[in-house]
């Protein structure tokens, strides 16, 4: 076994300040290493850890220990235990997550993730990669290029990693051959050519014997390139490319302890800024001069991307968290719709149409997801057809935000371009994206401005419009109350319109079918109707089912403030199921009927509807009588 | 074309300066979670320059067991004041009431101070963000810790229902009565700790520099005898011993280390030559192999 060589004991013990001097004036590389245990993972970062000395002694005895007795390696260390965390995952023998390791040499600390790479992962794969400076692409020698390397170099391609390093490990186990190394060379080369890799430097490595790692092995002297760790140390970092970009500043948060100051803190995303710069605050479009560099070690006079810093500008302009602080010569793109790879990270399925939180930047704004133009297979990179997208599978699809957002291609920065999507009700993390471009369809149709205006057409009526929302199980009573309500409403001489969601489906929806996606359009095109009516000045009264608190909000969102009045027709499960008018539940408990909700699918009942009607305590007199009290008080 | 290269401190300290500011814009209650070690130390400077001229805007916690050493409430008091920040000191009732203390109770010790006063802390003034100072190099179950790290209502933490974090995109989402631990110092090592306070000469507690103290060798470990609590067995006699501590907590669970490092120099280089790594001289780790993980779902920080 060789002995560290990093760490200088040396000059720690003779001159501890001249090695403290040194040590400040590090760099730092993030990496991920991707491959499966079995590619010798575990084992290459334990030897990183052990060679680079960060492993105390008290740890090399727990590992010797456990070495003997859950090693895989006989008598000798396995280095692979040092860096598997979770008990779990220790006794399952395999990772599952992603950590997060560290060492350092002379000249650099080094931040490794360390993930998975089983297909299943593709989503902590993905997590590691977004971090990362670098990848380190493990192959056994044995094996050579498999569809996992495919998979894992087109993920890191993906997530934008520029620099890659192709490490074929466990060379000593075919002899140190370079027939061998140079044959997996090659064929990845094809692969990196037609993926469209731009480089890869390739080291023939063994992790468990040391063999360049630290130093040049002599087992291979046909080797000319670098070992592993001095290349990892040398590589240059893409932080000093984005000093090159235009000054890009995402707004984080804005600090204001008196009515004197306001400063506007958040990371520099690219580019250089120095006071006296000129800047541009989008969306707005509004320009100012920046006035300082604040710190707390004193004003700066100049900041570089990736430092956190608060900046003042010269003029009292709006700006607020979200918002870009940006060159005023080089404006970022605003936009609402775009192109998108979208990673799904969620054991709940993407369901195109559904709002979700998305989060790019500062900024969180509301936006859907169309159906997948297709979706990738990682192993072989062909496009499928899909409808959806579950856990791990990535696809293109369209998104569209509900503002304008000011962003750049993820090619250009992985700031301004790389987003992540929340559920509105669990509110997991259920997708990752990367922007590819805009698309100019939102900004091509512009909204036709019209004389008549929607509160004309209401006081035309004499009427206060409003969408009177009924949501309850089949069965339930929706229709029911509706068509009561809207009896004497008409008597009332009030104009409404009752749209029912049986006779919906005969024409405007009827394309649409039963599943989840289908019925968020369903309900979408309601609401796209509903609104067109309110702005005629009618009222709306809808019965729907509408089984999903966040399509029933979506609804909600449309529609002006105070116009929207969910009323829940509260039927236990059991006494619409008795009615069963339609035969319907007899339909779904045989099996005939599927996605039927109450049976199997679910109903998530409103939390604070304006309305709550207990049909098995009111009757329909009443419940309509309750309804018009809120609409004409 | 690099106009300037950035050293690994300053890209950690920009990091932690975003998790700060971030959670601040995102919660609605935030507080930081003091405990006088090192790794607050660098925490609170880290908070002072983020949100700088403002005072950091949410108040110092210190969850406290009554058997800190005498030189941490000091500090803690002073350091507090100096960063113009709101000071809580909590102490679990039912603790003190019982008289619970590490030399009688074990682990319930660590439990129903620590564990279940920062439970008890946490709900009483309604915080639904805590930073802390945890770092991924301390432990291997930490190594997989979240930046942000959600606890349902009762505070449990489940591995297995953590957030992805991708780039710098925190999802600090979560629903009433949820909670969120945010440790902005995630990814600093114990050296980077240790260079950035002696570049940024951070104020520490005087127990990390080597003095001469009274302590006692017991069960395999250095105890210093701060206080007339300490109860000395039959043969006992404190000895001065020239000591200074790697990491501090109750006093009476904190292992000396014999050492005659005087200076912040000198303790990195005793550090960086040292052998043993930074939790031994903590008592609670070697309970169970798995202990720090089984702490933590707990609600342990």
């Amino acid at each position: 076994m060789s002995d560290p060589v990093y760490k200088t004991d040396a000059l720690i013990a003779q001159d501890i300040d001249a090695y403290l001097e040194t040590h400040q004036h590090k760099t730092m590389l993030r990496f991920i290493t991707c491959g499966s245990v079995d590619d010798g993972k575990s084992t290459l970062i334990g030897r990183l850890l052990y060679d680079s000395k960060m492993i105390f002694e008290d740890q090399l005895a727990a590992l010797e220990a456990d070495s003997k007795r859950v090693g895989t390696q006989g008598q000798e260390i396995d280095f692979a235990l040092l860096v598997d965390g979770l008990a779990a995952e220790r006794e399952q023998g395999i990772t599952i997550d992603v950590a997060y390791r560290f060492f350092a040499t002379e000249k650099r600390k080094f931040i490794v993730a360390d993930t998975p790479g089983h297909e299943q992962y593709t989503r902590n794969m993905v997590t590691g990669a977004s971090t990362a400076d670098l990848a380190v692409i493990l192959i056994d020698a044995r094996k050579g290029v498999l569809t996992q390397t495919r998979r894992h170099s087109y993920l890191v391609n993906l997530l934008g990693i520029k620099n890659i390093v192709l490490a074929v490990n466990k060379m000593d186990l075919v002899g140190y051959d370079q027939a061998v190394f140079d044959r997996i060379v090659a064929d990845y080369s094809a692969f990196a050519a037609q993926i469209g890799l731009a480089g890869f430097t390739a080291i023939p490595i063994s992790g468990f014997r040391g063999d360049n790692i630290t130093a040049p092995s002599a087992h291979t002297p046909w080797y000319m390139g670098p070992a592993l760790l001095p290349h990892l140390e040398s590589v240059e970092v893409d932080a000093s490319a984005d000093q090159a970009k235009p000054f890009r500043l995402p707004v984080q948060w804005v600090n204001r302890p008196n009515l004197d100051f306001r400063g506007f803190a958040g990371m520099i995303a690219s580019g250089v800024v120095r006071p006296g710069d000129e800047v541009r605050v989008l969306p707005s479009g509004k320009t100012s001069t920046v006035a300082r560099i604040v710190a707390l070690e004193g004003d700066r006079d100049l900041a570089v991307a990736g430092e956190s810093v608060t900046l003042t500008l010269t003029d009292e302009i709006d700006c607020s968290r979200g918002q870009v602080i940006v060159a005023a010569k080089s404006p970022l793109e605003v936009a609402d719709q775009f192109e998108a790879a979208v990673v799904w990270m969620d054991e709940v399925e993407m369901v195109p149409g559904r709002a979700y939180w998305l989060k790019i930047g500062t900024q969180t704004v509301s936006a859907t997801l169309s159906p997948p133009k297709y979706e990738i297979n990682v192993n072989t990179q062909e496009h499928l057809a899909a409808k959806t997208l579950d856990l791990n599978a990535i696809g293109v699809a369209t998104v569209t935000t509900d503002r304008e957002i000011p962003f750049a291609p993820y090619a250009e920065s992985r700031d301004l371009g790389g987003f992540i999507l929340i559920d509105k009700l669990t509110n997991r993390t259920v997708g990752a994206g990367i922007l590819h471009f805009s698309l100019r369809r939102a900004s091509n149709i512009h909204w036709q401005a019209t004389d008549i205006t929607r509160e004309h057409h209401a006081s035309m009526k004499h009427q206060k419009p409003a969408v009177v929302w009924l949501t309850g199980l089949s069965g339930s009573g929706k229709s029911t109350i509706a068509n009561a309500l809207e009896k004497k409403l008409a008597r009332m001489n009030r104009h409404t319109f009752l749209l029912d969601g049986d006779n919906v489906r005969h024409g405007l929806n009827k394309d649409l079918g039963f599943t989840e996606a289908d019925r968020v359009e369903n309900i979408r095109r309601v609401g796209e109707v509903a609104k067109l009516m309110t702005d005629a000045g009618l009222i709306v009264i809808t019965a729907f089912i509408s089984p999903f608190r966040s399509e029933r909000d979506m609804v909600r969102g449309m529609m002006q403030p105070g116009e929207f009045v969910e009323v829940f027709v509260d039927t236990p499960l059991s006494v619409a199921e008795g009615r069963d008018v339609k035969g319907l539940y007899a339909k779904a408990r045989s099996g005939q009927l599927k996605n039927f909700t109450g049976i199997d699918s679910p109903y998530e009942a409103p939390e604070t509807p304006e309305l709550r009607i207990d049909t098995t305590a009111m009757s329909v007199e009443e419940a309509a009588d309750l309804i018009i009290a809120r609409l004409i008080p | 074309m690099s106009v300037k290269t950035l050293t690994h401190l300053q890209r950690l300290e920009a990091e932690s300066i975003h998790i700060l500011r971030e959670v601040v814009a995102e919660a609605e209650k935030p507080v930081m979670l003091y405990s006088v070690g090192k790794d607050s130390a660098v925490m609170l400077h880290l908070a002072k320059k983020a949100f700088y001229p403002a005072p950091p805007p949410f108040p110092l916690l210190h969850v406290d067991t009554t058997w800190k050493f005498q030189d941490m409430y000091k500090l803690r008091d002073k350091a507090a004041a100096q960063a113009g920040m709101e000071l809580l000191v909590y102490q679990n009732p039912e603790a003190k009431e019982r008289g619970i203390n590490p030399f009688d109770h074990g682990s319930l010790h660590t439990d129903m101070w620590k564990t279940e006063g920062l439970k008890q802390a946490l709900d009483l003034y309604g915080f639904d963000a805590a930073f802390g100072g945890a770092r991924r190099d301390e432990e291997k179950s930490r190594a997989k810790e979240r930046v942000f790290s959600f606890r349902s209502a009762n505070h449990r933490w489940d591995p297995k229902n953590q957030r992805p974090e991708l780039w710098r995109l925190y999802n600090a989402r979560k629903a009433r009565g949820e909670s969120m631990r945010v440790f902005p110092i995630s990814n600093w090592t114990e050296l980077d700790i240790w260079q950035y306070i002696h570049l940024e000469g951070i104020e520490i507690v005087p127990l990390y520099f080597s003095a001469p103290r009274p302590t006692v060798k017991r069960d395999g470990l250095i105890l210093m005898v701060d206080d007339d609590r300490f109860p000395l067995r039959e043969g006992e006699e404190p000895v001065m011993r020239s000591v200074r501590f790697r990491t501090l907590g109750c006093y009476p669970l904190t292992g000396a280390v014999e050492s005659e490092a005087q200076t912040l120099p000198e303790v990195i280089q005793e550090m960086l030559l040292t052998t043993t790594s930074e939790r031994q001289g903590r008592a609670i780790d070697h309970d169970q192999a798995a202990s720090m993980e089984k702490k933590k779902q707990e609600g342990y920080f």
